[in-house]
C-alpha cells in the first residue's frame, strides 16, 4: 500500500529526514516510536503534503501512485488521513460543515454519490458513538475551546467518518487519560480491516496494549534505526531510548 | 489646485440652476438652510491627505469629475431591480433612482396609524413639523464640506417616522439604485429616521447600481432614537466599482435606547463612511458592526465616533475587512468618554485579512477617556489566512479554493451572523459565496 524509499526531506536548509525506508501493507498496523525531535511528525507532514518541506531525495509510492506529486487534498481523497499531533482550532467553521464538505469532496473525486442531509446525519451519529464524543461538539467550531482530549477524539471521529485507507496517527495518545486512550484505541480498532492500514506514531508503549502493532519502528535522527515485532515496544519502554542512540548497541542487536 | 477651485465653482453654479428648478419652493423654510449651507460650502475646502481625518484617503480621483446633480428623469422597470431585493422577504420597500423617490417601484405597507415611510420631498411639501424638528439637527454641515454640499442640495431622500410606542413589524428596505449612462451623476439622498419612545423598527439602507458607471453618491443619514426605542439599522453598500461613495451617518440616542448597525461595504472605487453615535442620556446601547470586502484598486475608509457623553452606556464595535489585490482599507475608531460618563463600557475591535502582497490596511483606535470608572478595550489585527487551518482543511480532502472560501466565510461570519433580518443574512451569504469564488 505504502512504500517509502530512501526519503530525505529538509525544512529550510536543515535536513530532518535522512533516508527513511518503510513498507506498509494493507491490513497492517505499524507503530513508529522514538525520542522527541527524531522526525516522526515531519514524516507524517511530508506524507500528508504540508508545505514548507522539501523532499531532496527518495520517493513515496502509495497504491501505485507517486504520492509526492499529489496535492494534500488529493492525497486525502486517495484515502490518506493524518490525525494531527496538534489539531488546529478553526473559529467559525463548524465540525459538521467541515465533515460534510470533506466527505462530499472526497466522494465527488471518487465519482460516488454525495450524501444527502439525512444520510450524513445518520452516519455521523453512528460514528460519534465510536469515540463517545458529545453531540454538542458537532455544531461547535472545529476544535475551538476543546480540551486536549476532545481534540484528539475529534481527530479519531473525523477519521471514523472519512474512513481512510491509510491512517497516520501522530501521538494521538499523548496527554490522554486511560479512559480516553481506550476510546481512541477502540475507534482505531473498529476501523481495522484487510483493506486498510494504520501508522501509529507514539511515545508510549501503553497505547500498543490497545492497538496491537504488526511492526514497531524506531525513528531517531531522521532514520528508522530499528524495526521489530511488538515486543520491541516493551523493550523500549523498559530501557528508554538512550541505547538506541548508541550506534554500538544497534550493531549488537 | 485651480482644478479644485473650478470644481467648487462648478457646484456653486449648479446650485443656481438647482434654485431655479425649485420654482415656488424657494420660499420654503428649508431653503434658508440650503442657502446657509452653500455659503459654508464655498468657504470650506475639499479634504486632502494633509487633513488628519483624511490622511490615508486621497480623493483626488473623485475631484477630477464635474458630477451633475441628478434631475430624476430616470425610470426603471420592476424587473430591473428584482435581483436587488431580498428574496420574497416581507418588507416595506422604498426605491430611489439616482436619489429620487420612485413611487412606482416603491411598495409601502399599510402601516398602523402615524407610521410614515416615504420620501423627504413629500415631507417637505407637507411642511412636516416632525421633519423640521429633526432635519439637519444631527449632521452639522459647518465643518464638513460634503455635508455642506448635501445640505445645500437638499431635495429628496428617505424619511421614516415611528411614533411613540409603535412597532414596525417588517423591515423597511430602502433601495438607492443608480442608473445612468456615463453621465457622471451625483446623487445626494438626505435620510432621516425617527424612532419615537418605546418604538421599534428595522431599516436597511441599500446602495446598488445597475451598471458599472462612474457616479457619486453623497449621502447623509440622521437617526434619532428616542427613549427606550430599539432601532436595527443596516447599510449595505454595493455601488458600482467605479463609483464614489461618501456617507455620513449621525445617530442621536436618548435614554435606554438601543441602536444596532451593520455596515457592509463591497462597492465603489473610493468610499468614505463616517458613522457617529452620541448618547444624550443614560442607559443607551450602541452596536456598530461592519464588514468590508475589497479588491482591485478599491479604497474603503470608515471613521467611527462613539460619544459617551452620559453614564451607564454600552458601545460595541466590531469591523472586519477582507482585502485583496491592491485595495486599501482605513479604519479609524474614535471613542470619547466624557468626564460625566462613569460606568461606560466601550469595546472596539478591528480585524483584517489580507490576501495579497499589494493590499494594505491602516487601522487606528482613538480612545479619549476623561472618566475613571469605565471599561474600555480595543484591538486590531491585520493578518493572512491561517496557513495551518488551510492545510488542515485540505488534509481532509477539501480543495484549495473551497478551503479558502470556508475560512473567509468563517472570518466574515461573526459579523454576518449578528444581522437580525434573516433574508438579508441569506442575501449576503450568497454574495459572499460568489465573491470569494476566485480568491
Ligand atoms: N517548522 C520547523 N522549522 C525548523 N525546524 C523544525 C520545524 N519543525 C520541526 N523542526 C525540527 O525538526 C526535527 C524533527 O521534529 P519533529 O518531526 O517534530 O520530531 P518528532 O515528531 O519526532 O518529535 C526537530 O529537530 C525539530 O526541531
Ligand atoms: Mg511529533
Amino acid at each position: 500500500m505504502l512504500e517509502i524509499k530512501n526519503l530525505h526531506a529538509n525544512i529550510g536548509n536543515k535536513e530532518i529526514l535522512k533516508g527513511i525506508n518503510l513498507k506498509v501493507n494493507a491490513g497492517e498496523v505499524h507503530a513508529i516510536m522514538g525520542p522527541n525531535g527524531g522526525g516522526k511528525s515531519t514524516l507524517a507532514s511530508v506524507l500528508a503534503g504540508k508545505e514548507g518541506y522539501v523532499v531532496t531525495k527518495g520517493e513515496v509510492i502509495y497504491n501505485g501512485k507517486n504520492l509526492l506529486e499529489l496535492s494534500p487534498e488529493d492525497r486525502a481523497r486517495e484515502g490518506i488521513f493524518l490525525a494531527f499531533q496538534y489539531p488546529v482550532e478553526i473559529p467559525g467553521v463548524s465540525n459538521t460543515n467541515l465533515l460534510k464538505t470533506a466527505l462530499n469532496e472526497i466522494k465527488k473525486y471518487r465519482g460516488e454519490e454525495e450524501l444527502d442531509a439525512m444520510e450524513f446525519l445518520t452516519l455521523i451519529k453512528q460514528r460519534m458513538k465510536i469515540v463517545e464524543l458529545d453531540q454538542t461538539l458537532l455544531s461547535r467550531s472545529v476544535n475551538e475551546g476543546f480540551s486536549g482530549g476532545e481534540k484528539k477524539r475529534n481527530e479519531i471521529f473525523q477519521m471514523a467518518v472519512l474512513e481512510p485507507k491509510l491512517a497516520i496517527l501522530d501521538e494521538t495518545d499523548s496527554g490522554l487519560d486511560i479512559d480516553a486512550l481506550r476510546i481512541v484505541a477502540n475507534g482505531v480498532n473498529k476501523l481495522k480491516s484487510k483493506e486498510r492500514a494504520t501508522i501509529v506514531i507514539t511515545h508510549y508503549q501503553r497505547l500498543l496494549d490497545y492497538i496491537v502493532p504488526d511492526v514497531v519502528h524506531v525513528l531517531y535522527n531522521g532514520k528508522i534505526v530499528k524495526s521489530g515485532g511488538k515486543e520491541l515496544a516493551l523493550e523500549l519502554e523498559e530501557k528508554g531510548y538512550d541505547w538506541i542512540k548508541d550506534p554500538k548497541e544497534l550493531i549488537e542487536h | 489646485m485651480s482644478q479644485i477651485l473650478d470644481l467648487k465653482n462648478w457646484y456653486l453654479s449648479n446650485f443656481k440652476s438647482f434654485e431655479h428648478s425649485l420654482n415656488g419652493e424657494s420660499n420654503h423654510p428649508i431653503h434658508a438652510l440650503r442657502k446657509q449651507a452653500i455659503e459654508r460650502f464655498s468657504e470650506l475646502n475639499f479634504p486632502t491627505t494633509h487633513d488628519e481625518d483624511w490622511k490615508y484617503t486621497n480623493i483626488s480621483s473623485l475631484l477630477k469629475y464635474n458630477f451633475k446633480p441628478s434631475v430624476g428623469r430616470y425610470k426603471l422597470k420592476r424587473e430591473q431591480i428584482t435581483s436587488l431585493l431580498f428574496g420574497d422577504m416581507k418588507c416595506s420597500l422604498l426605491v430611489f433612482i439616482n436619489g429620487h423617490y420612485s413611487e412606482a417601484l416603491s411598495d409601502v405597507k399599510n402601516f398602523s396609524k402615524g407610521i410614515i415611510a416615504g420620501s423627504i420631498e413629500a415631507e417637505l411639501k407637507n411642511n412636516s413639523e416632525i421633519l423640521y424638528k429633526h432635519f439637519g439637527k444631527y449632521a452639522d454641515y459647518k465643518e464638513q464640506i460634503f455635508t455642506a454640499l448635501s445640505t445645500a442640495f437638499t431635495k429628496d431622500g428617505a424619511f421614516v417616522y415611528v411614533p411613540d410606542g409603535k412597532i414596525v413589524e417588517d423591515p423597511i428596505h430602502i433601495l438607492f439604485v443608480s442608473s445612468s449612462e456615463n453621465e457622471n451623476i451625483i446623487s445626494q439622498p438626505r435620510n432621516l429616521f425617527i424612532a419615537g419612545k418605546n418604538s421599534q423598527v428595522s431599516i436597511i439602507e441599500h446602495y446598488a447600481a445597475l451598471n458599472e458607471d462612474v457616479y457619486f453618491t453623497n449621502s447623509v443619514t440622521e437617526i434619532y432614537t428616542d427613549e427606550n426605542a430599539v432601532v436595527d439599522y443596516m447599510k449595505l453598500q454595493e455601488e458600482s466599482k467605479k463609483a464614489f461613495h461618501v456617507s455620513r451617518i449621525e445617530v442621536s440616542q436618548e435614554r435606554n435606547s438601543n441602536f444596532t448597525s451593520h455596515s457592509i461595504s463591497m462597492g465603489s472605487e473610493i468610499s468614505r463612511n463616517d458613522i457617529n453615535a452620541k448618547f444624550n442620556n443614560d442607559g443607551g446601547e450602541s452596536t456598530l458592526n461592519g464588514l468590508y470586502i475589497l479588491a482591485g484598486d478599491q479604497l474603503f475608509d470608515t471613521h467611527t465616533l462613539i460619544d459617551h457623553a452620559k453614564p451607564n452606556c454600552n458601545s460595541h464595535e466590531h469591523y472586519k475587512g477582507i482585502l485583496t489585490d491592491k485595495s486599501r482599507g482605513v479604519f479609524n475608531g474614535k471613542v470619547i468618554v466624557r468626564p460625566d460618563a462613569q460606568k461606560t463600557n466601550a469595546f472596539q475591535e478591528n480585524n483584517n485579512i489580507i490576501l495579497s502582497d499589494g493590499a494594505l490596511v491602516n487601522t487606528k483606535p482613538q480612545l479619549e477617556i476623561f472618566a475613571d470608572d469605565v471599561k474600555c478595550s480595543h484591538g486590531a489585527t491585520i493578518g493572512r489566512l491561517d496557513e495551518d487551518a488551510l492545510f488542515y482543511l485540505k488534509s481532509r480532502g477539501i480543495g484549495e479554493e473551497k478551503s479558502k472560501i470556508i475560512l473567509l466565510h468563517a472570518f466574515a461570519s461573526d459579523i454576518v451572523k449578528t444581522i437580525k433580518v434573516e433574508a438579508v443574512k441569506k442575501y449576503l451569504e450568497a454574495i459572499l459565496e460568489n465573491r470569494f469564488q476566485h480568491e
